[in-house]
Protein backbone atom coordinates (compact mmCIF):
# COMPACT_ATOMS: atom_id res chain seq x y z
CA UNK A 1 0.00 0.00 0.00
CA UNK A 2 2.93 2.28 0.70
CA UNK A 3 3.73 2.70 -2.99
CA UNK A 4 0.57 4.68 -3.61
CA UNK A 5 1.53 7.57 -1.41
CA UNK A 6 5.13 7.94 -2.54
CA UNK A 7 4.92 7.70 -6.30
CA UNK A 8 2.11 8.16 -8.76
CA UNK A 9 3.55 5.46 -11.01
CA UNK A 10 3.23 1.98 -9.58
CA UNK A 11 5.12 -1.00 -10.85
CA UNK A 12 7.80 -3.53 -10.19
CA UNK A 13 10.85 -2.59 -8.18
CA UNK A 14 13.88 -2.30 -10.45
CA UNK A 15 15.13 -5.75 -9.40
CA UNK A 16 11.74 -7.25 -10.27
CA UNK A 17 11.74 -6.07 -13.88
CA UNK A 18 11.89 -8.89 -16.41
CA UNK A 19 14.58 -8.75 -19.08
CA UNK A 20 13.60 -7.72 -22.61
CA UNK A 21 14.46 -11.28 -23.67
CA UNK A 22 11.57 -12.81 -21.70
CA UNK A 23 9.47 -14.33 -24.47
CA UNK A 24 7.20 -16.93 -22.93
CA UNK A 25 5.68 -17.81 -19.62
CA UNK A 26 4.27 -20.94 -18.08
CA UNK A 27 2.24 -21.39 -14.93
CA UNK A 28 1.76 -23.85 -12.12
CA UNK A 29 -1.19 -23.71 -9.76
CA UNK A 30 -0.95 -24.31 -6.01
CA UNK A 31 -4.37 -25.34 -4.79
CA UNK A 32 -5.61 -26.22 -1.33
CA UNK A 33 -7.96 -25.34 1.49
CA UNK A 34 -7.87 -22.23 3.67
CA UNK A 35 -4.73 -21.70 5.66
CA UNK A 36 -2.95 -24.71 4.23
CA UNK A 37 0.14 -22.72 3.28
CA UNK A 38 -0.45 -21.72 -0.36
CA UNK A 39 0.75 -18.15 0.08
CA UNK A 40 3.67 -19.31 2.19
CA UNK A 41 4.80 -21.75 -0.48
CA UNK A 42 4.50 -19.20 -3.28
CA UNK A 43 6.42 -16.66 -1.20
CA UNK A 44 9.16 -19.14 -0.34
CA UNK A 45 10.19 -19.77 -3.93
CA UNK A 46 9.16 -16.55 -5.66
CA UNK A 47 11.82 -14.11 -6.83
CA UNK A 48 9.36 -11.25 -6.40
CA UNK A 49 7.40 -10.45 -3.30
CA UNK A 50 4.11 -12.27 -3.89
CA UNK A 51 1.49 -10.14 -5.62
CA UNK A 52 -2.26 -10.31 -5.44
CA UNK A 53 -4.59 -10.19 -8.37
CA UNK A 54 -8.33 -10.06 -8.19
CA UNK A 55 -11.02 -11.55 -10.29
CA UNK A 56 -14.64 -10.59 -10.13
CA UNK A 57 -17.51 -12.72 -11.15
CA UNK A 58 -21.20 -12.32 -11.34
CA UNK A 59 -22.51 -15.33 -9.56
CA UNK A 60 -25.61 -15.89 -11.64
CA UNK A 61 -25.24 -17.75 -14.90
CA UNK A 62 -21.70 -18.88 -14.30
CA UNK A 63 -22.09 -22.01 -12.22
CA UNK A 64 -22.19 -24.83 -14.75
CA UNK A 65 -23.48 -27.19 -12.11
CA UNK A 66 -26.15 -24.80 -10.92
CA UNK A 67 -29.68 -25.88 -11.35
CA UNK A 68 -32.01 -23.47 -13.13
CA UNK A 69 -33.90 -20.81 -11.27
CA UNK A 70 -31.08 -18.84 -9.72
CA UNK A 71 -32.36 -15.31 -9.93
CA UNK A 72 -30.10 -13.47 -7.55
CA UNK A 73 -27.04 -11.80 -8.98
CA UNK A 74 -24.11 -10.96 -6.81
CA UNK A 75 -20.59 -9.94 -7.64
CA UNK A 76 -17.83 -11.71 -5.81
CA UNK A 77 -14.19 -10.80 -5.90
CA UNK A 78 -11.58 -13.36 -5.08
CA UNK A 79 -7.93 -12.60 -4.54
CA UNK A 80 -5.23 -14.88 -5.85
CA UNK A 81 -1.62 -14.71 -4.73
CA UNK A 82 1.08 -15.33 -7.22
CA UNK A 83 4.82 -15.32 -7.52
CA UNK A 84 7.39 -15.66 -10.24
CA UNK A 85 10.58 -17.59 -10.98
CA UNK A 86 12.77 -16.69 -13.96
CA UNK A 87 13.76 -20.05 -15.40
CA UNK A 88 16.21 -18.60 -17.92
CA UNK A 89 16.52 -15.46 -20.05
CA UNK A 90 13.49 -16.41 -22.15
CA UNK A 91 11.25 -18.48 -19.92
CA UNK A 92 9.34 -17.34 -16.84
CA UNK A 93 7.41 -19.57 -14.44
CA UNK A 94 4.44 -18.12 -12.56
CA UNK A 95 2.97 -19.76 -9.49
CA UNK A 96 -0.64 -19.09 -8.57
CA UNK A 97 -2.16 -19.96 -5.24
CA UNK A 98 -5.89 -20.56 -5.37
CA UNK A 99 -8.42 -21.78 -2.81
CA UNK A 100 -9.68 -25.29 -3.34
CA UNK A 101 -13.25 -24.95 -2.12
CA UNK A 102 -15.87 -25.60 -4.72
CA UNK A 103 -17.27 -22.09 -4.61
CA UNK A 104 -13.98 -20.80 -5.99
CA UNK A 105 -13.85 -23.16 -8.92
CA UNK A 106 -15.08 -20.39 -11.22
CA UNK A 107 -11.48 -19.15 -11.12
CA UNK A 108 -10.16 -22.35 -12.53
CA UNK A 109 -10.99 -21.82 -16.17
CA UNK A 110 -8.43 -19.08 -16.71
CA UNK A 111 -6.00 -20.61 -14.27
CA UNK A 112 -5.68 -24.18 -15.42
CA UNK A 113 -5.96 -23.50 -19.12
CA UNK A 114 -2.43 -23.96 -20.35
CA UNK A 115 -1.04 -24.64 -16.88
CA UNK A 116 1.81 -27.13 -16.74
CA UNK A 117 0.23 -28.78 -13.75
CA UNK A 118 -0.80 -28.33 -10.16
CA UNK A 119 0.35 -28.90 -6.62
CA UNK A 120 -2.42 -29.98 -4.27
CA UNK A 121 -1.36 -28.74 -0.88
CA UNK A 122 -2.86 -30.94 1.79
CA UNK A 123 -3.41 -30.34 5.46
CA UNK A 124 -3.83 -33.75 7.06
CA UNK A 125 -6.09 -32.21 9.70
CA UNK A 126 -8.63 -31.41 6.99
CA UNK A 127 -8.60 -33.81 4.11
CA UNK A 128 -12.14 -33.10 2.81
CA UNK A 129 -11.21 -30.13 0.63
CA UNK A 130 -8.50 -32.20 -0.99
CA UNK A 131 -10.96 -34.89 -2.07
CA UNK A 132 -13.01 -32.43 -4.09
CA UNK A 133 -9.95 -30.73 -5.56
CA UNK A 134 -8.35 -33.99 -6.61
CA UNK A 135 -11.57 -35.24 -8.17
CA UNK A 136 -11.95 -32.04 -10.09
CA UNK A 137 -8.35 -32.04 -11.35
CA UNK A 138 -8.70 -35.64 -12.50
CA UNK A 139 -11.89 -34.71 -14.34
CA UNK A 140 -10.13 -31.87 -16.11
CA UNK A 141 -7.06 -33.94 -16.89
CA UNK A 142 -4.71 -31.61 -15.05
CA UNK A 143 -1.57 -33.43 -13.91
CA UNK A 144 -0.79 -32.86 -10.24
CA UNK A 145 1.32 -33.94 -7.32
CA UNK A 146 0.21 -33.90 -3.70
CA UNK A 147 2.30 -32.04 -1.12
CA UNK A 148 1.61 -32.62 2.55
CA UNK A 149 2.40 -29.58 4.62
CA UNK A 150 3.88 -30.50 7.97
CA UNK A 151 2.01 -28.70 10.71
CA UNK A 152 3.25 -29.55 14.20
CA UNK A 153 -0.16 -30.53 15.56
CA UNK A 154 -1.21 -32.57 12.53
CA UNK A 155 -1.60 -36.31 12.89
CA UNK A 156 1.23 -38.19 11.23
CA UNK A 157 0.06 -40.25 8.29
CA UNK A 158 2.43 -42.51 6.48
CA UNK A 159 2.39 -41.57 2.78
CA UNK A 160 0.81 -44.84 1.71
CA UNK A 161 -1.98 -44.43 4.23
CA UNK A 162 -2.67 -40.99 2.77
CA UNK A 163 -2.65 -42.41 -0.72
CA UNK A 164 -5.36 -44.77 0.33
CA UNK A 165 -7.33 -42.07 2.12
CA UNK A 166 -7.15 -39.78 -0.92
CA UNK A 167 -7.76 -42.67 -3.30
CA UNK A 168 -4.75 -41.75 -5.42
CA UNK A 169 -3.24 -44.04 -8.03
CA UNK A 170 0.30 -45.25 -7.34
CA UNK A 171 1.64 -43.08 -10.15
CA UNK A 172 0.75 -39.75 -8.51
CA UNK A 173 3.64 -38.54 -6.34
CA UNK A 174 2.97 -37.56 -2.74
CA UNK A 175 5.69 -35.52 -1.06
CA UNK A 176 6.05 -34.05 2.41
CA UNK A 177 6.98 -30.40 2.59
CA UNK A 178 7.50 -27.39 4.77
CA UNK A 179 6.07 -24.48 2.81
CA UNK A 180 8.15 -22.04 4.88
CA UNK A 181 11.35 -23.48 3.47
CA UNK A 182 12.56 -22.39 0.07
CA UNK A 183 14.42 -25.64 -0.54
CA UNK A 184 11.46 -27.75 0.50
CA UNK A 185 9.05 -25.74 -1.66
CA UNK A 186 11.46 -25.92 -4.57
CA UNK A 187 11.54 -29.71 -4.14
CA UNK A 188 7.76 -29.82 -4.39
CA UNK A 189 7.92 -28.03 -7.74
CA UNK A 190 10.72 -30.32 -8.78
CA UNK A 191 8.58 -33.36 -7.91
CA UNK A 192 5.85 -31.97 -10.16
CA UNK A 193 8.31 -31.39 -13.01
CA UNK A 194 9.79 -34.89 -12.72
CA UNK A 195 6.28 -36.28 -12.79
CA UNK A 196 5.43 -34.21 -15.89
CA UNK A 197 8.66 -35.38 -17.45
CA UNK A 198 7.65 -39.01 -16.93
CA UNK A 199 4.19 -38.29 -18.36
CA UNK A 200 5.67 -36.59 -21.40
CA UNK A 201 8.05 -39.51 -21.92
CA UNK A 202 5.16 -41.99 -21.84
CA UNK A 203 3.14 -39.86 -24.26
CA UNK A 204 6.01 -39.64 -26.69
CA UNK A 205 6.74 -43.33 -26.49
CA UNK A 206 3.18 -44.38 -27.25
CA UNK B 1 -5.47 -9.69 1.96
CA UNK B 2 -7.08 -13.09 1.55
CA UNK B 3 -10.30 -14.27 0.02
CA UNK B 4 -13.54 -12.71 1.11
CA UNK B 5 -15.80 -15.06 2.96
CA UNK B 6 -18.78 -16.74 1.38
CA UNK B 7 -21.28 -14.30 -0.03
CA UNK B 8 -19.23 -11.37 1.19
CA UNK B 9 -19.39 -8.39 -1.09
CA UNK B 10 -16.21 -6.67 -2.11
CA UNK B 11 -16.91 -3.08 -2.85
CA UNK B 12 -13.51 -1.55 -3.43
CA UNK B 13 -13.59 0.22 -6.74
CA UNK B 14 -17.17 -0.87 -7.16
CA UNK B 15 -18.70 -2.34 -10.29
CA UNK B 16 -19.77 1.10 -11.50
CA UNK B 17 -16.25 2.42 -11.54
CA UNK B 18 -15.09 -0.64 -13.46
CA UNK B 19 -17.93 -0.11 -15.92
CA UNK B 20 -16.65 3.40 -16.59
CA UNK B 21 -13.06 2.25 -17.09
CA UNK B 22 -13.98 -0.34 -19.69
CA UNK B 23 -16.59 1.86 -21.37
CA UNK B 24 -19.23 -0.68 -20.54
CA UNK B 25 -17.65 -3.46 -22.53
CA UNK B 26 -17.32 -6.85 -21.02
CA UNK B 27 -14.28 -9.02 -21.35
CA UNK B 28 -16.12 -11.82 -23.08
CA UNK B 29 -16.27 -9.91 -26.38
CA UNK B 30 -12.55 -9.16 -26.28
CA UNK B 31 -11.04 -10.24 -29.58
CA UNK B 32 -7.66 -11.28 -28.20
CA UNK B 33 -7.30 -14.29 -25.98
CA UNK B 34 -5.17 -13.18 -23.08
CA UNK B 35 -3.88 -15.56 -20.50
CA UNK B 36 -2.91 -14.57 -16.95
CA UNK B 37 0.69 -15.14 -17.98
CA UNK B 38 0.63 -13.58 -21.43
CA UNK B 39 3.55 -11.13 -21.42
CA UNK B 40 2.74 -7.61 -22.56
CA UNK B 41 5.30 -5.17 -23.94
CA UNK B 42 4.62 -1.55 -24.88
CA UNK B 43 5.64 -0.37 -28.33
CA UNK B 44 6.12 3.23 -27.18
CA UNK B 45 5.49 5.55 -24.27
CA UNK B 46 2.03 6.69 -23.18
CA UNK B 47 0.39 8.95 -25.76
CA UNK B 48 -1.80 12.02 -25.33
CA UNK B 49 -5.49 11.33 -25.01
CA UNK B 50 -4.93 7.89 -23.56
CA UNK B 51 -7.22 6.87 -20.75
CA UNK B 52 -5.29 7.06 -17.44
CA UNK B 53 -5.52 3.32 -16.90
CA UNK B 54 -4.25 2.63 -20.40
CA UNK B 55 -1.41 5.10 -19.98
CA UNK B 56 -0.54 3.35 -16.73
CA UNK B 57 -0.40 0.00 -18.52
CA UNK B 58 1.84 1.40 -21.24
CA UNK B 59 4.12 2.87 -18.57
CA UNK B 60 4.27 -0.46 -16.71
CA UNK B 61 5.00 -2.44 -19.85
CA UNK B 62 8.14 -0.70 -21.04
CA UNK B 63 9.60 -4.10 -20.16
CA UNK B 64 7.67 -7.39 -20.48
CA UNK B 65 5.08 -7.88 -17.76
CA UNK B 66 2.39 -10.53 -17.33
CA UNK B 67 -1.31 -9.74 -17.39
CA UNK B 68 -1.48 -10.96 -13.77
CA UNK B 69 1.25 -8.53 -12.70
CA UNK B 70 -0.42 -5.64 -14.51
CA UNK B 71 -3.63 -6.47 -12.68
CA UNK B 72 -1.83 -6.64 -9.34
CA UNK B 73 0.10 -3.38 -9.73
CA UNK B 74 -2.92 -1.43 -10.98
CA UNK B 75 -5.29 -3.00 -8.46
CA UNK B 76 -7.76 -3.82 -11.22
CA UNK B 77 -9.44 -7.18 -11.82
CA UNK B 78 -7.96 -9.31 -14.58
CA UNK B 79 -11.20 -9.06 -16.57
CA UNK B 80 -10.91 -5.26 -16.65
CA UNK B 81 -7.22 -5.32 -17.54
CA UNK B 82 -8.02 -7.72 -20.37
CA UNK B 83 -10.51 -5.31 -21.90
CA UNK B 84 -8.07 -2.39 -21.61
CA UNK B 85 -5.34 -4.51 -23.18
CA UNK B 86 -7.54 -5.54 -26.09
CA UNK B 87 -7.89 -1.91 -27.10
CA UNK B 88 -4.18 -1.25 -26.65
CA UNK B 89 -3.39 -4.32 -28.74
CA UNK B 90 -5.81 -3.25 -31.46
CA UNK B 91 -4.15 0.18 -31.54
CA UNK B 92 -0.73 -1.50 -31.54
CA UNK B 93 0.30 0.39 -28.41
CA UNK B 94 1.40 -2.90 -26.93
CA UNK B 95 2.29 -6.33 -28.24
CA UNK B 96 1.67 -9.65 -26.56
CA UNK B 97 3.91 -12.64 -26.10
CA UNK B 98 1.56 -15.56 -25.64
CA UNK B 99 2.33 -18.35 -23.18
CA UNK B 100 3.38 -21.76 -24.38
CA UNK B 101 0.22 -23.07 -26.07
CA UNK B 102 -1.66 -25.81 -24.19
CA UNK B 103 -1.58 -27.99 -27.29
CA UNK B 104 2.18 -28.28 -26.92
CA UNK B 105 2.01 -29.47 -23.32
CA UNK B 106 3.51 -31.50 -21.86
CA UNK B 107 6.55 -30.55 -23.87
CA UNK B 108 9.57 -32.48 -22.70
CA UNK B 109 12.15 -29.85 -23.68
CA UNK B 110 10.15 -27.23 -21.82
CA UNK B 111 9.85 -29.38 -18.69
CA UNK B 112 13.58 -30.01 -18.78
CA UNK B 113 14.27 -26.28 -19.06
CA UNK B 114 12.10 -25.69 -15.99
CA UNK B 115 13.93 -28.44 -14.08
CA UNK B 116 17.27 -26.81 -14.96
CA UNK B 117 15.97 -23.46 -13.80
CA UNK B 118 14.62 -24.83 -10.51
CA UNK B 119 17.91 -26.56 -9.84
CA UNK B 120 19.61 -23.16 -9.79
CA UNK B 121 17.26 -21.82 -7.11
N1 LIG C 1 4.27 -25.46 10.68
C1 LIG C 1 4.03 -25.01 9.46
N2 LIG C 1 3.28 -23.88 9.32
C2 LIG C 1 3.02 -23.43 8.10
C3 LIG C 1 3.49 -24.10 6.93
N3 LIG C 1 3.06 -23.44 5.83
C4 LIG C 1 2.35 -22.39 6.28
N4 LIG C 1 2.33 -22.37 7.64
C5 LIG C 1 1.65 -21.37 8.46
O1 LIG C 1 0.27 -21.54 8.28
C6 LIG C 1 -0.40 -20.28 8.23
C7 LIG C 1 -1.22 -20.14 6.95
O2 LIG C 1 -0.36 -20.12 5.83
P1 LIG C 1 -0.75 -19.37 4.46
O3 LIG C 1 0.40 -19.52 3.56
O4 LIG C 1 -1.27 -18.01 4.71
O5 LIG C 1 -1.93 -20.30 3.97
P2 LIG C 1 -2.91 -20.03 2.71
O6 LIG C 1 -3.20 -21.39 2.18
O7 LIG C 1 -2.32 -19.05 1.78
O8 LIG C 1 -4.16 -19.44 3.44
P3 LIG C 1 -5.43 -18.68 2.81
O9 LIG C 1 -4.95 -17.87 1.65
O10 LIG C 1 -5.96 -17.85 3.93
O11 LIG C 1 -6.39 -19.75 2.43
C8 LIG C 1 0.68 -19.23 8.35
O12 LIG C 1 0.71 -18.80 9.68
C9 LIG C 1 1.94 -19.97 7.99
O13 LIG C 1 3.07 -19.44 8.65
C10 LIG C 1 4.28 -25.28 7.13
O14 LIG C 1 4.72 -25.92 6.17
N5 LIG C 1 4.51 -25.68 8.39
MG1 LIG D 1 -3.21 -17.27 1.00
Amino acid sequence: MDFRSSEPTVGPRSEDVLPETATAAVKVVIVGGFGVGKTTLVGSVSEIRPLTTEETMTQAGVGVDDTAGVERKSTTTVAMDFGRISINDELVLYLFGTPGQERFWFLWRGLFEGALGAVVLVDTRRLEVSFDVIGRLEERGVPFVVAVNSFPDAPEHPIEELRGALDLPASVPIVACDARSRASSRDVLMALMRYLQSLAATTEAS
Amino acid sequence: MTQPGPGQAWDEGGPERLYVITGGRSGSSAPTALDLVTLIVATSGPGPGMQPEQAAIVRLCQRPLSVAEISAYLGLPVSVVTVLLSDLLADQRVTSRPPVPPAKLPDIALIEAVIDGLQKL
